[in-house]
């Protein structure tokens, strides 16, 4: 009956919707890439014009001494913010991880009920405090707390703004690490306690393991965040230029010194360039992180994916 | 039901059920259920979906710790000993192996797939582990397919293969009871055939429970049948018995019949 499957042949409104809405879908995909590299376009033409007149690539990575305003000579040697930011956040992930897999691991295998529930909603409630008040508790609770402790002069250094740090960063961890451990299918938990394996002896040789790349992934947002961290950082970490030797030393990151200082230079500055040099070293930095821990993701799903692959939607109309 | 009713492993019962009742928050799943498993044969158990097949086998081996809302009543003995007097439950079931209606390779190798249940138990030299894994897989008749890729993901196996590697991982515990449930769900009739005649084999060895939906699996491998609808045993029988019209009770008879279920 040609006639028919003629009649049935024809555009009706499920099918323009249909349209309608992967025009509107791939919009909204597109426009997150434009906004990314439009992000990434401001930022480096603002540096540009110091990149090109007057970065010196040793000076940057290799000299402690950040001298911006000195009149006569100013210089603009970028490691002692790098290694402010990087042993803040490096203490922080020593706090965070213990910490937030713990967490996870209790919230997703050995919890039950009504504890489990109130947990995560606590975890995800502590996710949601304001870094300045982190910075605030840095600050009033933890400075006093280190100079008694330890009988040091000041309590504004590596170790309070680490585990301000750490601390901040354990509920986001802790939430994507427990979803990380509820994708391990129930079945592996029931099949391994099944041949009289514990609790204990099913998470840490079977759901651990299915679990590794969300954990990785975990992991490794937490230190993009630790990163990209400013005003708790700025509040807890005491703020001035120098290379750590203990975690008493005060230190300075690179966020903390944009947003201190980028209000007071003139624009189109050497000054004003180089806090836009340490933006694209931040961006790249944290750009890498993000792109690992996704990379260590879909390693994850790729295995998975294997066994059944979906076929892709056709794109014909 | 016209078994004597005996007590122990003197009297060659591998299995004995009293009276048993399972419940899920609240609500009847099975109920007075008794029957005794002789050691050393296939038992078969025959039933429509919903009939507390799997609730009978979780109650074997103290799943219900693990299970919200399952209660058990009335009393499971596994060679003479109430199950819930285990006060060690895990070694409880490491005698009991256990093959679930879908294969489940668990996302490890292969060899550590077999070899998980040794290693739990202590057992840490390689040539040991090599021994254990080689003469389980061989016994379920995977050995010849895999030998070459032992370090591969035993979840990424095809469904009949991942089957008989859940089947030689249950082997590994070195059971003395081996509870089956509806393993030939996901699995191609020639695997089937391959697996039955294993476990014809294995029947020598240790107790054997077959809950399946295919009655023909259970009029093939099993000694005796019993017959579960709606939570409730109908009746056990000699399962020639049972297929040639034997049957005690005329829904068994329908059922095996293929006039419903």
């Amino acid at each position: 009956m040609p006639e028919l499957a003629h009649a049935a042949d024809r555009r009706d409104a499920a099918w323009w919707v249909d349209r309608a809405v992967q025009i509107l879908v791939l919009a909204g995909g597109l426009s997150a890439i434009v906004f990314i590299a439009g992000i990434f376009v401001f930022i480096t033409r603002e540096g540009a014009g110091f990149v090109f007149d007057r970065f010196d690539f040793r000076e940057f990575f290799g000299s402690p001494r950040w001298t911006p305003t000195s009149s006569h000579n100013p210089t603009y040697g970028a490691l002692a913010l790098i290694a402010g930011t990087a042993s803040v956040t490096g203490l922080a992930m020593v706090v965070s991880v213990p910490f937030s897999l713990g967490a996870a691991i209790y919230i997703g295998e050995f919890a039950t009920g009504r504890v489990r529930e109130t947990l995560k909603v606590l975890v995800e409630l502590l996710a949601a405090i304001p870094s300045v008040v982190w910075g605030f508790i840095g600050l009033s609770i933890m400075n006093p707390l280190i100079i008694q402790v330890f009988d040091v002069p000041v309590g504004l250094n590596v170790l309070n703004s680490g585990v301000i740090l750490g601390l901040m960063a354990a509920p986001i961890m802790t939430t994507i690490a427990e979803d990380a451990l509820k994708a391990v299918p129930d079945t592996y938990r029931e099949a391994a306690e099944a041949m009289g394996a514990t609790r204990w002896q099913v998470t840490f040789k079977v759901v651990l393991p299915a679990a590794r790349n969300g954990l990785v992934a975990a992991t490794l947002l937490g230190v993009g965040r630790g990163f990209g961290e400013t005003m708790a950082v700025l509040m807890a970490s005491g703020h001035s230029i120098n290379l750590p030797t203990s975690p008493f030393d005060s230190v300075r990151a690179l966020t903390a010194t944009i947003a201190a200082e980028l209000g007071e230079t003139a624009a189109g500055s050497d000054h004003y360039g180089a806090l836009f040099v340490l933006g694209i070293f931040l961006f790249l930095v944290t750009f890498a992180i993000n792109f690992a821990a996704d990379v260590f993701v879909r390693g994850g799903q790729r295995k998975r994916r294997r066994r059944g692959r979906r076929p892709a939607a056709s794109a014909n109309p | 039901m016209s078994l004597p009713v005996q007590v122990g492993e003197a009297a060659g019962y591998a299995i004995e059920v009293e009276d048993l009742a399972i419940r899920y928050h609240g609500k009847p799943a099975l109920s007075s259920v008794t029957l005794q498993v002789p050691s050393h044969e296939i038992f078969g158990i025959i039933g429509p979906a919903n009939s507390g097949k799997t609730s009978f086998l979780r109650a074997i081996n103290r799943m219900d710790l693990m299970t919200a809302g399952m209660e058990v009543s009335g009393s499971v003995r596994v060679e003479g000993r109430d199950v819930r007097s285990w006060r060690n439950p895990y070694a409880l079931r490491q005698r009991i192996g256990v093959v679930f209606p879908l294969p489940v390779g668990l996302p490890l190798s292969i060899y550590d797939n077999v070899a998980l249940s040794s290693r739990l138990r202590g057992t840490r030299k390689k040539a040991d582990l090599d021994v254990i894994v080689e003469r389980c897989l061989r016994r379920a008749a995977l050995w010849d397919e895999v030998k070459d890729r032992l370090d591969s993901l035993g979840s990424l196996l095809s469904g009949g293969q991942q089957q008989r590697l859940t089947i030689a991982r249950a082997l590994s515990q070195d059971p003395s009871i081996l509870l089956l449930d509806e393993f030939s769900i996901a699995v191609d009739p020639v695997t089937t055939m391959r697996i039955e005649e294993v476990l014809a084999e294995l029947k020598s060895e240790m107790t054997i429970v077959l809950v399946t939906n295919l009655v023909q699996q259970a009029r093939r491998l099993a000694s005796r049948t019993a017959f579960f609808l709606t939570g409730e045993l109908v009746e056990v029988t000699e399962t020639e018995a049972m297929f040639e019209g034997g049957a005690q009770d005329p829904r068994t008879t329908a059922y095996v019949e293929g006039k419903f279920g």
